[in-house]
């Protein structure tokens, strides 16, 4: 409202205000005031976008404590007659669940670490090093960072099959031990920074390492916490690699424990669907309210630089 | 003082990275266009080389033509519309403070939700009989759609997912590349007297344009491969309306165990996303030169 206000007398100041001297002031509180209007009517609409995104979410938690036959009414009904708890306990029983969770934590963890220790290294020489065949080797990061994975996962799928890491952690999480895009990201980032503060810190007879972990780093941390929520995030809810590299339960996640429940409880259960889907969906939802700004930068600004 | 060391440092600083891409990246796409020139079950233990009759049997496949003409249309619609709808919306809520934070939040969230969640939510929505969409659309007077059930509305009903997943992500990336336009220009342009729309056609928009093509190829490649939502919403169907690409290669790989054929099927598609990923270079380098 206030900034509706505001706005409305900056109106005043531009170039019809040396007309509306003249004018009486009744006409320049009608003129502020449909301003004010507008400015109310462009937030209402603004609420209706909010509306577009957030009533899908609204109707996979409503459904979700709906009984089957409730379920079943048409047109539909928002609120349910009775909150019922059961389709939570019949999605967590439809499969280990637990394992489901542990096999989704692992592997987006392990990637994660796996990641930090092959990037950073990497990033950093390119950076901060001139040697033969830097630009060769560069080249290999670009081409892994443009073209996608998915186009190749048959091949994939041969090889781990080949080294019999089908069905495993470690075979879910060695294709993606490295990124091309976090080398990409952290090696822009350790370029900025003054090679006079590494040339002052090497006077001090520091070595290499010391420099690196102690001055460096430090640096690059926001860099480094944006690539981990991104890379979290993309693991955590891939379905795609799961699916193709694993033919039984041992290795499994959750997303595709969630795409399981139609087959165990029947293709129209949405009831208890939107209930395991809202397990999958609610720790990351939690995460983004807890932490927005920095999601967004991560996804947002990182694509841009 | 160098000493030997000093000079493999950087080797070994890059090659834990470089032997993962090499192995699972770059091994991978030989491997692949290795296999595309043969027969092979994935049991048997020879394979059979048949030379460029996969691509030939391909090309002359009925399927997978359709495949292709889906997967376009599908790139095509979401493209345009995803860019589209969200350079607007970029325009409309590109100020600060907490309520269009709030605005940018809300419309960002589909982006870090898992494809798994989102088809099955919009399954659900699209529901023919119990859908909430059917539901609203009824409320408002009009008939119900049949959505994913028939094959007229089937594709379109997939690209309209994809696209309220991907508009909030894609407007976030305007409004960063907005804000990174300087405001001087902007007042050169209303000393000037300058239009609105002649601004953002003269200004706004040549000034974007990295930003576009960044969204445009980064859309692209994501349709091409679209896999998520085809597998979990309509299985390819009703009869291949909806079937595309990779969804057709991880059919005949790991259903119909035709390695050869959908490693052919493969580098096809690697060919199609290696030319847009080289002509958003070349367009690149040859117009983008605005600072």
């Amino acid at each position: 409202m206030k900034e509706g206000i505001q706005q409305a007398q900056l109106g005043l100041g531009k170039p019809g205000a040396g007309a509306a001297k003249s004018e009486p002031r009744a006409r320049m509180r009608l003129a502020a005031s449909g301003r004010l209007l507008l400015a109310g009517f462009n937030r209402a609409c603004m609420l209706l976008l909010v509306l577009v995104f957030a009533m899908p979410f609204a109707w996979m938690i409503s459904t979700s404590f709906k009984t089957l036959p409730e379920t079943m009414i048409f047109p539909p009904v928002w609120i349910p007659r009775n909150l019922i708890w059961e389709n939570y306990t019949a999605a967590w029983n439809t499969g280990p669940f637990l394992r489901y969770a542990a096999n989704s934590i692992v592997i987006a963890v392990g990637i994660l670490l796996l990641q930090m220790l092959t990037i950073i290294p990497a990033a950093y020489a390119f950076a901060r090093y001139r040697f033969a065949g830097s630009r060769l080797l560069f080249g290999i990061v670009m081409v892994t960072l443009m073209i996608p994975a998915q186009l190749i996962f048959l091949p994939v799928y041969l090889e781990l099959s080949a080294f019999n890491l089908l069905n495993t952690h470690l075979g879910l999480i060695l294709p993606f031990a490295s990124s091309a895009f976090g080398i990409f990201l952290l090696r822009q980032a350790f370029m900025q920074i003054p090679d006079e503060l590494i040339e002052a810190a090497r006077l001090d007879l520091a070595s290499e390492g010391r420099i690196i972990l102690r001055l460096m780093l430090p640096m690059v941390k926001p860099v480094l916490v944006t690539f981990a929520l991104f890379s979290f995030i993309a693991h955590w809810n891939d379905y795609f690699w799961p699916l193709v590299m694993t033919t039984n339960e041992t290795a499994r996640t959750l997303p595709l424990a969630i795409a399981k429940i139609r087959e165990v409880e029947g293709v129209a259960t949405w009831n208890v669907l939107m209930a395991g889907n809202l397990i999958l969906v609610a720790p990351i939802l939690a995460v983004f309210i807890a932490s927005q700004r920095h999601i967004i930068q991560a996804f947002v600004y990182n694509g841009v630089k | 003082m160098t000493t030997a060391w000093d000079k493999l440092r950087p080797y070994g600083m890059v090659a834990p990275a470089i032997l993962v891409f090499s192995l699972f990246f770059i091994y991978p796409i030989f491997y692949m266009i290795y296999l595309s020139l043969f027969d092979w079950n994935f049991v048997s233990p020879d394979k059979a080389f048949v030379g460029l009759a996969n691509f030939r049997e391909l090309l002359a496949d009925e399927d997978f033509r359709k495949v292709l003409g889906n997967t376009s249309l599908y790139t095509a619609l979401v493209v345009s519309l995803t860019t589209g709808i969200s350079l607007l919306l970029a325009l409309w809520l590109n100020r600060s403070g907490w309520f269009h934070g709030f605005v940018q939040g809300a419309i960002f969230t589909p982006h870090i939700i898992s494809l798994v969640s989102i088809s099955l939510l919009w399954s659900w929505l699209m529901d023919p009989e119990y859908g909430l969409l059917n539901g609203i659309l009824g409320w408002a007077g009009i008939g119900g759609l049949p959505w994913l059930s028939h094959p007229d509305t089937a594709l379109l009903s997939l690209v309209l997912v994809a696209v309220w997943k991907g508009i909030g992500y894609n407007a976030l990336v305007f409004i960063a590349g907005l804000q990174s336009i300087p405001a001087d220009i902007y007042e050169a342009a209303s000393l000037d007297r300058s239009r609105p729309l002649t601004t953002f056609r003269r200004l706004t928009l040549p000034m974007l344009s990295p930003t576009i093509f960044f969204l445009v190829v980064i859309n692209m490649i994501g349709s091409f491969q679209v896999f998520e939502t085809i597998a979990i919403m309509t299985g390819g169907g009703p009869v291949n309306a909806t079937n595309t690409l990779v969804y057709y290669i991880y059919e005949y790989g790991f259903r119909f165990f035709k390695i050869g054929y959908a490693s052919a099927a493969g580098v096809i598609l690697l060919l199609i996303v290696g030319v847009l990923t080289l002509l958003y270079f070349r367009l690149l380098s040859a117009k983008v030169h605005y600072r």
